[in-house]
């Protein structure tokens, strides 16, 4: 039985063939898909010109920080910052550092603007998505815009129905700005919508606002820039009227107050510069402090360095992330030595 | 060593063991990947289980934020996408069954089959692509308003038309299960003899009466196989119908609202559920998903053992 001889010869064979290829060095991350594209361009540039391998995987933002909690990666990436108790999980292990940032934009479909920018306000939008405004007709989106004659429509409100970080930011926001919000609705990756349509990614919402007349929804201001989407002018709290630009989200970061030894956990919505894009929001990569693994950890720290070069920020710009504000970029360089693998420092 | 001869093969009882061995294994694997997960399902819903109980089943509040679950809005529209898109898909696919077995021509029967057994192929997500930027559209321009108008007075048909709703989720899964019902009760109509036929004609029957007679009666249980086959899959469907049906916690008479999906909150809230009861709720419909699907088969399998014993038909 020629068959079952060969077995053996067989089952060598696979045995060889599951063993691991030692000796290349593979980092491994998981979490969030809004920087992904970032990421994957960052890991791959970086990977021809260092042979470090970065294998990231875009899992969400949830999964990031659970699966940064058990340990089975190298790093963690998340669109909201670990709380205080997933930090206590991880008996205080990490380091949480911001590496670009991400605005969210109000999009929405209406005939007849004449080519303007629908312009609205924090306690407007607020309303809106709590269904207090329901009518185009509302006398405040008219005294927030006067001269535009909006459609006998009523307001269709999508928001988006799988969990996400753009949804944090925007909760975050509206929780921020309306009292009502935090206490109905609060924040969160995924909330009690009280009023409207749930979209699927970025594109469901965008889908379902291009189709209905009189609609608005939120999507990621990279998304929305690529689509070429209609989006509001927004005034932010110190009363200026601004448009989602890479430089309003920057002045949104660049105007909180940063703390020396801040823990990078700073929501920079509602952010008091003049300038400042109001829905703002960094996105983390999440690092152990203290590694058990100090090969690991020096070149993730290596990594991390790169990352804050012009060459990799500029990077992030082309593809519609904004590049963290001096100010910030030099606090998380400065953080980097406080890395540790097995209790000493990193070579 | 020597050449093995084959009387020594044919008496050497080591390849029948190894067999058996084998495919008792490969038998054994099912009833126990079932086990682990529902094991794995409980062990991560507990935390929910304990808090909600089977209220989580009766309650219509999902707030992630303030961690309340209830599962009542999303039981209700699985059950109800399911259900409309087989109203839907079994006439259609019956008829055409029917007719590919029964009057096409045989250079018809091949391409037609070809053709709808192919929509089996479609990824999904595809499906919903299509959905999104051409049924909807279409629906909205022509049959929402059309029914709106026409059957309005019926609860299901009034209310606001935005695109996405339960009645178009049901329409996407209805050409989703089509090939499934389709190909199934096709061959089943054709394992049906050919004298069964012959009988009918020759007591002078016309060909309807030939069919709903005596063919259609003789692969009774056989085509209620094929509708529970699609049931199963309108059931298990998650993201056409997530980007089709709405996405709202909610239930509504109107089928031009939105809804949601058992399968449908799970794809949307698992990757991002942050906080540990929120995970273990979404565990948790995805064991009452599975109950669900057990006791839907099992009615199955009731309904096609008893008709089955009725007499007439073959079994499934």
């Amino acid at each position: 039985m020629p068959g079952l001889r060969a077995l053996p010869t067989l089952l060598a064979l696979l045995s060889l063939a599951a063993a691991p290829v030692a000796g290349q060095q593979i980092l491994t991350g998981a979490g969030a898909t809004f920087p992904y594209p970032l990421y994957s361009n960052w890991f791959a540039t970086y990977g021809k010109q260092t042979g470090v391998r970065i294998n990231y995987q875009s899992i969400g933002s949830g999964g990031g920080i659970r699966q940064f909690i058990k340990g089975t990666v190298d790093f963690g990436a998340s669109d909201a910052s670990m709380k205080d108790e997933q930090i206590a999980q991880v008996n205080g292990n990490v380091e949480q550092l911001p590496t670009v940032i991400g605005s969210v934009v109000m999009t929405y479909s209406l005939k007849g603007m004449g080519g303007r920018r629908l312009r609205l306000d924090a306690t407007t939008i607020a309303d809106i998505y709590l269904g207090r405004i329901t009518s185009w007709q509302d006398p405040r989106l008219k005294a927030l815009n006067p001269g535009v004659t909006f459609p006998k429509l009523d307001i269709v409100v999508v928001g988006r129905s799988d969990g996400s970080g753009t949804t944090f930011v925007f909760t975050d926001y509206l929780a921020k700005v309306s009292p009502e919000w935090a206490r109905r609705v609060g924040r969160g990756t995924a909330v009690r919508w009280p009023v409207g349509l749930g979209g699927k990614g970025n594109e469901g919402v965008t889908a379902q606002v291009k189709l209905l007349e009189g609609s608005i929804g939120y999507v990621e201001m990279g998304y929305a820039l690529a689509n070429r989407l209609s989006f509001a002018e927004l005034k932010n709290q110190a009363g200026n009227w601004v448009i989602p630009t890479l430089a309003t989200a920057q002045a949104a970061a660049a105007s909180i107050e940063w703390a020396p030894d801040t823990d990078f956990r700073v929501s920079i919505t509602n952010a008091p510069g003049a300038n400042a894009y109001p829905i703002s929001s960094f996105t983390w990569l999440l690092i152990y402090r203290n590694s058990t693994k100090p090969e690991t950890a020096a070149k993730l720290r290596d990594f991390l360095r790169w990352m804050l070069t012009p060459a990799a920020q500029a990077q992030a710009e082309r593809l519609h992330y904004a590049p963290l504000p001096p100010v910030v970029a030099k606090l998380v360089a400065a953080r980097l030595p406080v890395l540790r693998a097995n209790g000493r420092p990193i070579p | 060593m020597t050449p093995p001869d084959v009387t020594e093969a044919s008496v050497n009882p080591w390849g029948d063991r190894l067999f058996r061995l084998f495919v008792t294994l490969a038998a054994l694997t099912v009833p126990l990947l079932l086990g682990f997960l529902v094991y794995e399902l409980y062990l991560g819903s507990a935390p929910a289980i304990d808090k909600f109980g089977f209220g989580f089943l009766t309650s219509d509040i999902w707030d992630p934020v303030k961690e309340e679950f209830g599962a009542w809005p999303l039981i209700v529209g699985t059950l109800l996408s399911a259900t409309l898109a087989l109203l839907i898909a079994v006439p259609l696919s019956l008829g055409v069954s029917i007719f590919l077995v029964e009057f096409a021509p045989k250079s018809v029967r091949g391409p037609i089959g070809f053709v709808i057994e192919l929509l089996a192929a479609i990824p999904s997500v595809v499906y919903g692509l299509w959905g999104i930027f051409f049924l909807i559209p279409l629906l909205r321009a022509t049959l929402f308003p059309f029914l709106r108008d026409t059957l309005g007075f019926l609860p299901f048909f009034q209310g606001a038309i935005y695109g996405p709703s339960m009645l178009t989720a049901a329409m996407i899964l209805a050409i989703m299960v089509m090939p499934y019902v389709m190909s199934v009760s096709r061959e089943v109509l054709m394992a049906v003899p050919t004298s069964q036929r012959e009988a009918a004609l020759a007591l002078g029957a016309t060909r309807w009466e030939a069919v709903t007679g005596a063919v259609l009666p003789y692969a009774r249980s056989g085509i209620i196989g094929a509708i529970i086959l699609g049931l199963g899959r309108a059931l298990g469907e998650t993201m056409a119908v997530t980007m089709l049906i709405g996405n709202r916690h909610e239930i509504s008479a109107s089928l031009f609202a939105p809804g949601y999906t058992m399968a449908s909150v799970i794809a949307n809230e698992f990757t991002e559920a942050s906080n540990d009861m929120h995970f273990a709720a979404l565990t948790y419909v995805a064991l009452v998903l599975f109950g669900v699907t057990v006791l839907v088969n099992a009615g199955a399998r009731l309904l096609i053992w008893r008709v089955s014993r009725r007499g007439g038909g073959t079994p499934a």
